[in-house]
């Protein structure tokens, strides 16, 4: 028997291009949770508001998609600044659990509002993109593209962090908050500048599901719940963490779905992020 | 009073108030119920974003076990119990023990619950799938109850039924504040370091109240089958029937014995009340008004309606004292 | 330069400072000295605004930091370098020195500081892509002082610079306390090693629980009955 299978080497070039998504999906929640010490439940719900600004700006509205998209980015940022101004500063100093309830409330009222303004049909950018034929393999160029763009996206935001004064402030007030005032940084004011960073990668996030995926109120119920536990899995905070971690769901849930049904992928990934917990409870990655 | 009330409640079939709005009392109760169950543990710091599951393991248990083998649904709940009682302690054991808790706590039984749905959906030849499941009627001619199935067609006996599950529960709350473990539990949720210093087992005593949540979950999720006769993955499981759950607890006040049950009354008032205003014309427009309401609670009120009231009792009944 | 009038201040629960007057000239290396818990870094903390004074006026080169807020300080001149150094354990040595450059008016002056700081630490330029958090105490100690430096300070608020080190690092770190010292910045030291900052500064404060209840050249200080017997156990 061949152990070499074309289509199982098709399933993990595919986990592969998903994985990138998901690094990318990750990032944003890390990102957060690393500065300000909050996880954004309600953050695939801003995923899915950025999706349903494309949809409009490009299906109703008409705009070029290569406008409608950055816009759409813009408009995922704002609501980043939005959330955090009234909903997590309120409640920043309570107990670590109201901050996890609050962002869960907001989730609620997203999808509860998504369903109200939009209605519960899905909709379909139309945006058909064709598919890549690689011998006996297939790939849907959207998912190249969302792969290419994710990593690019990925590569930015580490040039920023690792060499602009904002990006070594955020990555600062993480290691110490309490002195970043003699720096002459405000910590008020790098929560703002991160929350609109981790909006806008929902953002672009949103514009590469968008091309891929059909936008309902329920969405964020497909990709939230496993971009929490990629966070945890590579150590809640840590982006090269979550970066390794998303990779290796990625794989879980494709090759996992390619050997049985899709939905067994994802029970594979989410048993394998049960168990990885009690083996490294902080995460592959994790300090604390 | 107490017991004025409790007789005034038991009477309210009695008061012929027709079947809708007794539909709306039983839910009430219901729910009320299980948030009560979520609350013994998330009043203590243990948030659990998972009890889907569990509720999801009672539903599906017993009506897979009716549907497909004849079982009736009273062996089937003890299956359902004694397989949550396994996940809970599969799951607790580990979390207590390695000192998993706050964030990532909520987070491993976040992926408890969505596992739980996702295995449901998976078996779709056996569970249906997304498109859910009907207990098989065991009521054939004019048999309006089946005791041996579980299954009454009258409002009236559901109500009792339901009454009596949901005293039972704030029974079981009493009983645990009042044994000795409440108070450890008190000072495990709070200083987990200082309370095993003076020797209490604390990986035992989470495990115990988790397990007992978990339980009353479950059995929560086989009346929940029994009496709706129509379940599905996302109405008993998954993480939106969870953070109902833990809304429903925070709504109302998660740490008053009482606070889960106004959590629950509250919530369906609220539906009822916007479709009575507003038809079906807005739907979803209950669920956003909760979500901003809920977000405000939390912000303002974070122990819940009965918290606040109570605190603003305590003000107002408050005696300064005399100055001289 | 800097000038506290009647200031007071402290924490939720209890008061540390009472009633705290001193003044610190331009070019003028002054030290506060006193035993632990006398309130010294809270002294400095108020002073940079890391906490409010409950009473009193901070004045810095004529202007008060009553309304100024924390984060603001250091474009006034101030840099405080924290007690326990307080480096930034995962970012390299040049990342924490370019940490301090954040402000503004110091962005521009980045590679003429830096040149500086090298040449004043070489061991740091060594150790400059080094993660802060492992360098040694000494090391540490140099770069957060070269991390201060960065912003272009016209007065340095060091915050215990000794502390926690070995004593032949100690004779290094005040040995480099002198020689900032001469190059004109103005220092306000605060320390607990009577005896080897009393030999760097002009003058000298005495903090005793939260009050300030002798001043003096330094000398005076050194010579001073009380200081040595009950500081330097003479």
């Amino acid at each position: 028997m061949d152990i070499f299978d074309i289509f199982l080497l098709e399933a993990v070039l595919n986990g592969l291009l998903l994985g990138g998504l998901l690094a990318l999906l990750s990032l944003g929640l890390n990102l957060i949770f690393g500065v300000i010490d909050v996880v954004w439940i309600c953050y695939a719900e801003l995923i899915m508001c950025g999706m349903y600004a494309v949809y409009y700006l490009y299906v109703v509205y008409h705009w070029p998609l290569l406008l409608a998209m950055p816009c759409a980015i813009g408009i995922v940022a704002l609501l980043g600044v939005l959330l955090h101004q009234f909903v997590i500063r309120p409640v920043l100093t309570a107990e670590p659990i109201n901050q996890l309830l609050v962002t869960g409330g907001v989730l609620f009222f997203l999808q509860a509002a998504a369903t109200l303004v939009f209605g519960i049909e899905f909709k379909n950018l139309g945006v058909a993109l064709p598919s890549i034929v690689v011998g006996e393999m297939s790939f849907s160029a959207s998912r190249l593209v969302a792969f290419c763009v994710a990593l690019a996206g990925v590569l930015a935001l580490y040039f920023f962090l690792k060499r602009s004064y904002l990006g070594i402030a955020i990555r600062a007030i993480s290691q110490d908050r309490a002195i970043m005032p003699l720096m002459g940084v405000s910590p008020a004011r790098i929560f703002v500048i991160t929350s609109a960073l981790g909006g806008a990668l929902a953002g672009l996030a949103a514009c590469l599901l968008v091309l891929q995926y059909d936008t309902h109120p329920a969405i964020g119920l497909s990709f939230g719940p496993i971009t929490f536990l990629i966070c945890v899995l590579g150590g809640l905070g840590n982006m090269v963490g979550g970066f390794i971690a998303a990779f290796l769901f990625a794989q879980f849930i494709s090759v996992g779905g390619f050997f049985f049904a899709l939905e067994w992928g994802y029970v594979f990934s989410f048993i394998f992020f049960i168990a990885m917990m009690f083996w490294r409870p902080q995460g592959i990655l994790g300090g604390k | 009073m107490k017991y004025g009330a409790l007789a005034l409640l038991a009477a309210v079939p009695l008061l012929g108030i027709g079947n809708y709005p007794l539909h709306l009392v039983i839910q009430v109760l219901l729910w009320g119920y299980i948030y009560t169950s979520w609350s013994l543990m998330g009043r203590l710091g243990m948030v659990s974003f998972g009890h889907g599951a569990f509720m999801s393991i009672g539903a599906y248990g017993v009506v897979m076990l009716w549907n497909h083998f004849g079982v009736s649904p009273w062996i089937g709940a003890l299956a359902a119990l004694t397989a949550t009682a396994a996940t809970a302690f599969v799951i607790g054991y580990p979390c207590f023990r390695f000192k998993i808790v706050g964030h990532y706590f909520a987070l491993v039984t976040l992926a408890l619950s969505e596992v739980a749905r996702l295995i449901i959906v998976a078996l779709r030849d056996q569970t249906g799938g997304s498109l859910g499941a009907t207990p098989n009627s065991a009521l054939t001619g004019d048999a309006s109850m089946s005791l041996a199935a579980l299954q009454f067609s009258n409002k009236i006996v559901w109500f009792y039924i339901v009454l009596a599950v949901w005293l039972a529960g704030l029974w079981i709350w009493r009983q645990v504040d009042r044994s000795m473990g409440r108070i450890a539990l008190q000072a495990i949720s709070e200083e987990e370091e200082a309370a095993a210093s003076i020797g209490i087992h604390v990986t035992r005593a989470k495990l115990r109240i988790t397990m007992i949540s978990a339980l009353m979950t479950c059995a929560g999720g086989v009346l929940y089958a029994q009496y709706q006769l129509y379940i599905n993955p996302d109405s008993v499981g998954g993480i939106a029937i969870s953070l109902q759950m833990v809304f429903g607890a925070i709504a109302g006040g998660m740490y008053a014995r009482l606070g889960p049950t106004v959590g629950a009354a509250f919530t369906l008032l609220l539906a009822e009340g916007l479709r009575y205003a507003f038809g079906n014309r807005f739907p979803a427009l209950d669920t956003t008004i909760y979500g901003v309401i809920l977000v405000l609670f939390i912000i303002f009120m974070p122990k819940g309606i009965l918290g606040a009231a109570e605190q603003g009792w305590r003000k107002l009944t408050a005696k300064s004292p005399a100055r001289a | 330069m800097l000038s506290l009038e009647h200031v007071s201040a402290g924490y939720a629960g209890f008061q540390a400072l009472f009633d705290v007057s001193l003044e610190v000239k331009a070019g003028e290396a002054v030290a506060v000295i006193g035993p632990n818990g006398a309130g010294k870094t809270t002294l400095l903390r108020v002073i940079s605004k890391l906490i409010d004074p409950t009473a009193g006026e901070i004045r810095m080169e004529g202007g008060a930091l009553t309304a100024v807020p924390a984060h603001e300080v250091i474009a006034r001149g101030i840099a405080h370098v924290p007690e326990n150094r307080r480096l930034f354990p995962r970012l390299t040595v040049e990342e924490n020195l370019k940490m301090g450059s954040f402000v503004p008016s110091a962005r521009k002056k980045y590679t003429e500081n830096i040149e500086l700081v090298y040449k004043h630490f070489p061991r740091l330029k060594e150790r400059r892509m080094q993660l802060a958090g492992t360098l040694s105490g000494g090391e540490q100690q140099m770069c957060a002082i070269g991390r201060a430096l960065m912003s272009g300070p016209r007065l340095l608020l060091l915050d215990e610079p000794s502390a926690g080190l070995a004593p032949v690092v100690v004779q290094s770190i005040f040995e480099l306390v002198r020689r900032i010292c001469t190059e004109g910045y103005t220092v306000l030291i605060v320390e607990q090693n009577i005896r080897q900052v009393l030999k760097v500064v002009k003058r000298a404060y005495l903090l005793e629980a939260g009050r300030i209840v002798l001043t003096g050249s330094a000398n005076e200080l050194l010579d001073s009955k009380e200081i040595q017997k009950t500081y330097l156990g003479l």
